[in-house]
């Protein structure tokens, strides 16, 4: 398919702009920009045909299943853009006058106590821009914590084996170092090696729970109470909660901080890669350490306040504002009943499927899961040389987002689904029929798999060569 | 009470017999008994028709202002219908990461576009897709010019203060020193920088135009911090690049913007965009995603994500940044925008911001007690003096419906953009005598 700049024709142009009614200003010439700007010249219709033509060439949740694990791609309410699209809330200045911004300081404060409640934290900011970005913040909590208390030693964060990428990235962006501890046999945190890697060197620990092979970890009042015992915090990742909202909370379990996913949990869209939202929660003991700012409350109103010792900004304003807006609608609308019903049903949902594909597939761990589980390709890759990225790539020819792949690193050939509330029975039960007949097409026809997918718009790619000779923009004929 | 689930009960509890159990509690056994939550303390659920009256109920509490003349990080421009036409699509909201390549052409192909435009803007040659926001980008700049014994970054005084906010933090946290150089009449004090440059600096941030609106040196500055081996950061808006010099032209190393000019309404801050181009020797230190052209196994051109070896998920905690998720929708707003607008419409913007701007600040001289606090070139934003104190010019407009420029100390900061038309100026104006 064409790109942009290759159905760019001179002096086709969209009249949005009418001519400049004030005296027109010129800057002194050696101001002035004199390099050519190619920026595409097309008209409206060209416009919107490119991006129909593209659009059918992506693939969201409202295409079909989209079991992809960690991401919890559950349905994105429709309400929820109605409300983030009205103009009392989408025209409003950041740096307006406190009295004219209640309604979206009202928004900050109602989201933060429903999410407090829902976690078991005291307080929260809505600052960071996505998961990540909350990870950082969390674990400059921590962090300021132990300086405030001029116990300078605690250099090291643990992070199991199994942890997002994003753990320990994120933990030396803050400065940390990172103390991986490997699972135990049963996927949980090994207490005998958290035992032995906790001391008074130790910052923290984060974790996820359920932990990324959908398993919740049933020794978590143990872990987080040696954890604590050594002087150390507990570091929530979010990225699971779908699996227990509602039924069991982050702070009850003895975390002290987290971070959320709005755009996972509670149902904002992810638009191809952002915009998300990842608020930092905490326990009392660490919210005079929050960013700058934050939103409380008195008989005059709404109102924006320094925390006491804030880590500063992590972000310009107050974070991906309309996220937290459509984050609202969605727990306003599930409320008390809705939110543990819809956990329930994405905890039952993998269970069902994993139940339907276990006599086929290895399962990495053959238990009740939490909301995801995690398929082991590394018996067929090694009988059969077909791999996860095979049957992944077969998914696609049926219309499927495949699972995520290679992800626990610690299961070989991992294919990890998750395929949350939103789905039905029979949408599950279709997944599990052609994952089935992937498996036999694995066993009777390898080759096919090899060659998949054959109905996409274009087979495999040759990464390799895109990272051996990067070409990261379009070339233009004259540059050449 | 809406949950989104679609099972009925029946087939729950169908579904829950094949598994061997009888409630759904049953699926939480390893949930230790002592912290099982018996209910959340929170309201019910409620219908769309009552969660939609609720929530306009809220926004309604908020006050939008028909004239808005404040910037200070966040403009008010025109948003093309086809903007919001285009990113309102479902294949491109519904998505997640492009991680499969296959099924995600059209984003890998749009995020490519927006690449190629930033480049253009920038004039340099690598952009990646998007980070959180203009100052994340600024500071995420910051980390990437890292090297043993040169980690010093010198940020001008005169950016904006969120920016300092943010930049100071990333830094703080990986103990990088920030030492900001003074201004003098509003724009960065060569002097103060000459005396602060030296090998141990790794770059140096200036904002161009800056918190205050004025066009800084920013050639100069480049020439200074070369010459000691630095590497120079350059802080714009993106609609100022169609009209002034880019930073290829000013010898930047890195360019960051706040990418919202381009199509992002104002929002209460966000979503926005971080805009991150650099020259090609970074291009390995630029931290997010970033898509590569390549080709299928049938010799067709494609993209990929690429150069994921810089990247958390591969690299862990030896990653060059932790981010993962990004602003990808909002980068696709910026490059329909740009698309919509092509190079002779964003020049118009642009053109007209300056020309609206030039205009209020000679209107609002006509009043005694306006002065503008510097005689340097600005583009869209000015600093003034105010005759009366500056928030009840600010309270007195906004009972008018107007957001007044920015207070800052004594001072105001105002700002004009393509929308600001010239009536619309002329009654300002008329409307400040009246307070006065």
């Amino acid at each position: 398919m064409k790109l942009l700049f290759e159905i760019s024709s001179k002096g086709r142009k969209l009249d949005l702009i009418p001519p400049c009614d004030t005296e027109e200003y010129s800057f002194n010439d050696e101001l002035l920009r004199k390099e050519k700007l190619r920026l595409p010249e097309v008209s409206e219709v060209d416009l919107s045909r490119h991006y129909t033509a593209l659009a059918k060439q992506a693939h969201g949740v409202n295409d079909g299943f989209y079991p992809l694990g960690s991401c919890t791609m559950k349905y994105n309410p429709s309400l929820n853009e109605t409300v983030a699209g009205d103009k009392n809330f989408t025209n409003i200045h950041p740096l307006q006058p406190a009295e004219t911004i209640q309604g979206c300081l009202e928004v900050l404060y109602q989201a933060k106590e429903l999410l407090c409640e829902i976690t078991g934290m005291d307080d929260m900011s809505f600052q960071p821009a996505a998961g990540a970005h909350g990870e950082y913040a969390g674990l400059i909590l921590i962090k300021k914590y132990h300086q405030d208390r001029n116990d300078h030693k605690r250099v090291n964060i643990i992070v199991p084996d199994s942890a997002h990428g994003t753990n320990p990235a994120s933990a030396t962006m803050v400065g940390f170092k990172v103390i991986n501890i490997p699972s135990n046999e049963n996927g949980g945190v090994d207490i005998e090696k958290l035992k032995a890697a906790v001391g008074e060197d130790t910052a923290g620990l984060m974790l996820t729970n359920p932990n990324t092979l959908g398993l919740f970890d049933p020794n978590i009042l143990e872990i987080t109470r040696i954890v604590h015992d050594a002087g150390g915090l507990c570091y929530y990742d979010g990225a699971n909660l779908n699996a227990v909202m509602g039924r069991v909370r982050p702070g009850d379990m003895g975390f002290d901080c987290i971070h959320l996913n709005l755009h996972k949990t509670f149902s904002t869209p992810h638009g191809g890669g952002g915009p998300g939202s990842g608020p930092v929660g905490c326990k009392n003991i660490l919210k005079d350490f929050l960013p700058a700012l934050e939103v409380a409350k008195n008989s005059g109103g709404y109102y924006f306040y320094q925390p006491e010792k804030t880590m500063g900004q992590v972000r310009s304003f107050y974070g991906n504002f309309l996220v937290v807006v459509k984050a609202l609608t969605y727990i306003k609308s599930l409320g008390k009943e809705g939110i543990p019903e819809a956990s329930g049903n994405a905890v039952l949902n993998a269970n069902y499927l994993m139940n339907r594909l276990k006599d086929y597939y290895d399962v990495a761990y053959d238990t009740i899961c939490m909301h995801e589980f995690v398929l082991s390709l590394g018996r067929m890759k090694r009988e059969h040389g077909i791999s996860a990225m095979d049957i992944a790539k077969g998914c696609l020819d049926y219309g499927i987002h495949p699972p995520t792949m290679y992800f626990p690193l610690i299961v070989p050939e991992a294919l990890m689904l998750e395929p949350t509330e939103t789905e039905s029975r029979e949408t599950l039960d279709q997944a599990a029929d052609i994952f089935i007949e992937l498996f036999k097409t694995a066993l009777k026809d390898p080759e096919k798999l090899h060659n998949a997918p054959l109905s996409c718009y274009i087979t495999r790619p040759n990464e390799t060569e895109a990272a051996r000779n990067p070409i990261l923009t379009y070339q233009f004929e004259n540059d050449q | 009470m809406a949950s989104y689930v679609v099972n009925t009960r029946k087939q729950q509890q169908q579904m829950l017999r094949e598994l061997k159990l009888e409630t759904l509690d049953d699926l939480f056994v390893d949930v230790p008994a002592s912290v099982r939550l018996e209910s959340l303390n929170i309201p019910q659920g409620q219908s769309e028709l009552e969660v939609y009256h609720e929530m306009s109920e809220i926004s309604s509490k908020n006050t939008v202002f028909k004239h808005i003349f404040r910037g200070g990080g966040a403009y008010n421009h025109y948003i093309p219908s086809i903007v919001n036409a285009v990113v309102s699509k479902e294949e491109f909201l519904t998505a997640y990461t492009p991680y499969q390549p296959e099924i995600s052409q059209g984003i890998l192909q749009s995020i490519f576009e927006y690449q190629t435009q930033m480049c253009q803007l920038s004039g340099l040659d690598v952009s990646n897709a998007s980070v959180y926001d203009g100052a994340v980008a600024a500071a995420e700049a910051a980390l990437m010019l890292q090297e043993r014994r040169k980690s010093d970054i010198l940020v001008a005084e005169t950016v904006n203060p969120q920016l300092l906010q943010v930049l100071k933090t990333y830094c703080e946290s990986r103990d990088v020193k920030v030492i900001t150089v003074k201004a003098i009449d509003y724009a960065v004090d060569f002097n103060d920088l000459k005396e602060k440059l030296n090998d141990t600096i790794a770059g140096v941030i200036v904002q161009s135009p800056n918190f205050y609106g004025l066009i800084e040196d920013v050639k100069a500055i480049s020439e200074l911090t070369h010459s000691h081996g630095g590497k120079v950061i350059m802080h714009t808006n993106p609609i100022a690049l169609a009209l002034l010099k880019n930073a290829k032209e000013l010898d930047a190393d890195i360019c960051t913007a706040e990418g919202q000019p381009l199509g992002m309404p104002l929002a209460f801050g966000g979503p926005y965009l971080g805009i991150m181009t650099c020259k090609k020797e970074l291009m390995r230190k630029l931290p997010g995603r970033i898509v590569g052209q390549t080709v299928d196994t049938n010799n067709q051109r494609c993209f990929v994500l690429t150069l994921q070896a810089r990247e958390q998920h591969i690299r862990r905690e030896k990653a060059s940044s932790n981010i993962c998720s990004n602003q990808a929708l909002c980068a696709m707003r910026a490059s329909v925008y740009c698309a919509a607008l092509g190079p002779d419409g964003l020049r118009q913007v642009a053109k007209n911001s300056a020309s609206n701007a030039h205009y209020l600040a000679r209107k609002l001289m006509e009043i005694t007690g306006f002065e503008l606090k510097s005689t340097k070139e600005f583009f869209n934003e000015f600093l003034m003096s105010c005759p009366i104190d500056n928030e009840k010019l600010v309270a007195g407009l906004a009972e008018k419906g107007i957001l007044a420029g920015l207070p800052l100390g004594k001072d105001i900061l105002w700002c004009a953009t393509e929308v600001n038309t010239k009536k619309e100026i002329d009654n300002l104006v008329e409307i400040i005598k009246e307070v006065l």
